[in-house]
């Protein structure tokens, strides 16, 4: 199985505070990898790294043995890198449909015949099944603000795999949501990995969430990387448990 | 209904000027023509999210060039082309700001370019004949037809915001509407779906600023005279509280809120000299209770109705 996302000695400081400390790991074709830690161990600082939203202090990132360290997030979302954010990232005065053409469209033509070109980019009728996939059918035409917190959740992950990306980076995707549409949510993901053969890195706190989606998972402490395993061995490593999973 | 609504509207603009006396179609064509360039700083702002104090700056740029040109015989064709080149390129460097401040310090960047301007405007005498103006700008002559009088320059400024409006209405519903909305909502979640915000930052500066050369190359014929404080920090102010007024984000924001700051007070004029405090009372109350203008009030009252439609079914 081949790389498609490598990171190589990643390190980042903030002043003399380390938040990311010589962490390297790779992430295989259709892997689900799951990453855990207690707050404050570097893991949204780990995917602002890869992903170019902070510049790292030191270490490489590449993604299909090309390096992208440095790259801005728009440039590596165009290479087939999507994520979402710890914190609720949706347009409010968008409406849903809209939120989701405006996750695909720059991966259409070029700017001037996005200016020139179809309303929906040419992207309504994959908007459309991306909408059913979710279960927001009855909210297409709603403005995101209009959302509960549990849907807008949804939305947000699935404007994450609106462009067919590669590789996905969810940051708490299960974070504050009821746990009926987390079955769903756990349920869509399972089927994008099977059908599309997408790899997902995911951060996520709720550990059943985790354990039950990830075939392999990373533990972080204090920006090192602690532990690493299939979710069971996870489960009964003392260091994890005695830095994160508690007695 | 809207189609209806759009038509009557139009209908009115075409007959406004008839019965009216000259200073009531000079008021009109000043309506039309603060509307385009309010329309512009609804683009970068309302649309985009990028607060500009320079769009007077860019109405003073068109205005000079449509001034400096044509009292040499050049047309007014001639001066719309430069002016709009030249203001599409300084807004695009302009924008550069943006990529660094946001907010109160971009306000600010502009703040200090639209000082800048002024000064040149004032100053450069041998170009812009300072303090004294220009003055003899010819209104121009279109296929035969002169727009020298005040209807007929009138009917010249309304064709021009119809394609100016119609090209808005074009941007705004593509891709690059989104994208610009996007900007303003939230940039760092735009960056991360592929959306280069730095280039459509850009954009939102440079296509905002050459509306408002368009403007100030009709704001110069419809005057016949202009100086430099005509162009200073008041006007910015008073296209931003336009923009804020009529419904910031709105594409019919700046017609509504150009009609607030240039008509209203006029209307007003019955209370002689109470005009101007109960113009100011007006606009203290509409931004306390509805900072999201009057279209937005007009958007809250519609949800609001619906609502309770929804319950009462």
């Amino acid at each position: 199985m081949s790389a498609v996302l490598e990171v190589r000695d990643l390190a980042k400081a903030f002043g003399g505070v380390s938040a990311v400390n010589g962490v390297s790991f790779d992430v295989h074709e259709g892997e689900i990898l799951g990453l855990i830690g207690p707050n404050g161990s570097g893991k949204s600082t780990l995917f602002n790294c890869i992903l170019g939203q902070l510049p790292p202090s030191a270490g490489e990132v590449r993604i299909d043995g090309r390096p992208i360290t440095g790259m801005r997030p728009c440039e590596l979302n165009r290479l087939g890198v999507g994520r979402t954010f710890q914190l609720l990232q949706v347009f409010p005065q968008l409406t849903v449909r809209d939120n989701l053409i405006l996750a695909g469209q720059e991966h259409r033509g070029s700017m001037w015949s996005r200016l020139v070109g179809r309303r929906d980019a040419g992207l309504g009728a994959a908007a459309d099944r991306m909408i059913e996939f979710f279960r927001l059918a009855a909210l297409a035409a709603e403005k995101a603000g209009a959302l509960s917190y549990g849907q807008q959740k949804l939305l947000d992950v699935a404007m994450a795999f609106m462009a067919g990306p590669r590789l996905v980076l969810l940051d708490e995707p299960a974070g504050n949501v009821n746990p009926t549409m987390l079955a769903g949510l756990r349920e869509r993901l399972r089927e994008i990995n099977a059908v599309e053969h997408a790899t997902f890195v995911v951060i996520e706190h709720n550990m059943e969430f985790v354990m039950s989606l990830c075939t392999r998972i990373l533990v972080l402490a204090e920006g090192r990387i602690i532990a690493e395993g299939a979710p069971d061995e996870i489960r009964r490593n003392p260091d994890v448990v005695e830095a994160y999973l508690g007695g | 209904m809207k189609r209806i609504a759009v038509f009557g509207v139009l209908v009115l603009l075409v007959l406004a000027p008839f019965g009216l006396k000259p200073y009531g179609i000079y008021l009109l064509s000043l309506w039309v023509v603060m509307t385009i360039a309010a329309i512009g700083l609804n683009l970068t702002l309302g649309y985009a999210g990028q607060i500009s104090l320079a769009q007077a700056a860019f109405v003073g740029i068109g205005a000079y060039t449509a001034a400096l040109l044509t009292t040499q015989g050049w047309p007014l064709w001639s001066a719309f082309l430069l002016a709009t080149a030249l203001c599409l390129a300084i807004g695009w460097l302009l924008g550069y700001p943006a990529l660094r401040v946001q907010h109160h310090y971009l306000a600010f960047v502009t703040l200090s370019f639209s000082t800048l301007v002024f000064l040149i405007l004032r100053n450069e005498e041998w170009l812009t004949k300072g303090v004294y103006g220009i003055s003899g700008i010819p209104r121009p002559t279109l296929l035969g037809w002169s727009t020298k009088a005040p209807v007929d320059f009138y009917f010249f400024c309304l064709g021009v915001l119809a394609l100016v409006s119609a090209a808005t209405w074009w941007l705004v519903r593509s891709p690059w509407g989104r994208a610009f909305t996007a900007l303003r909502e939230n940039a760092i979640r735009a960056d991360s779906l592929g959306v280069d915000t730095r280039r459509y930052t850009l954009m939102a500066f440079a296509i905002g600023s050459a509306l408002g050369g368009i403007a100030g190359v009709l704001y110069a014929p419809l005057v016949q005279f202009i100086e430099p404080t005509a162009f200073a920090l008041n006007l910015s102010l008073t296209l931003l509280l336009m923009v804020i007024v009529g419904g910031s984000g709105y594409f019919l924001g700046p017609f509504l809120g150009a009609a607030v700051s240039v008509l209203l007070p006029e209307w007003l004029r019955f209370s002689e000299g109470l005009y101007l405090i109960l113009y100011a009372i007006f606009v203290m109350i509409l931004m306390a209770f509805c900072p999201s203008g009057l279209l937005g009030l007009a958007e809250r009252w519609r949800d609001s109705t619906a609502r309770l439609r929804k319950l009462t079914r």
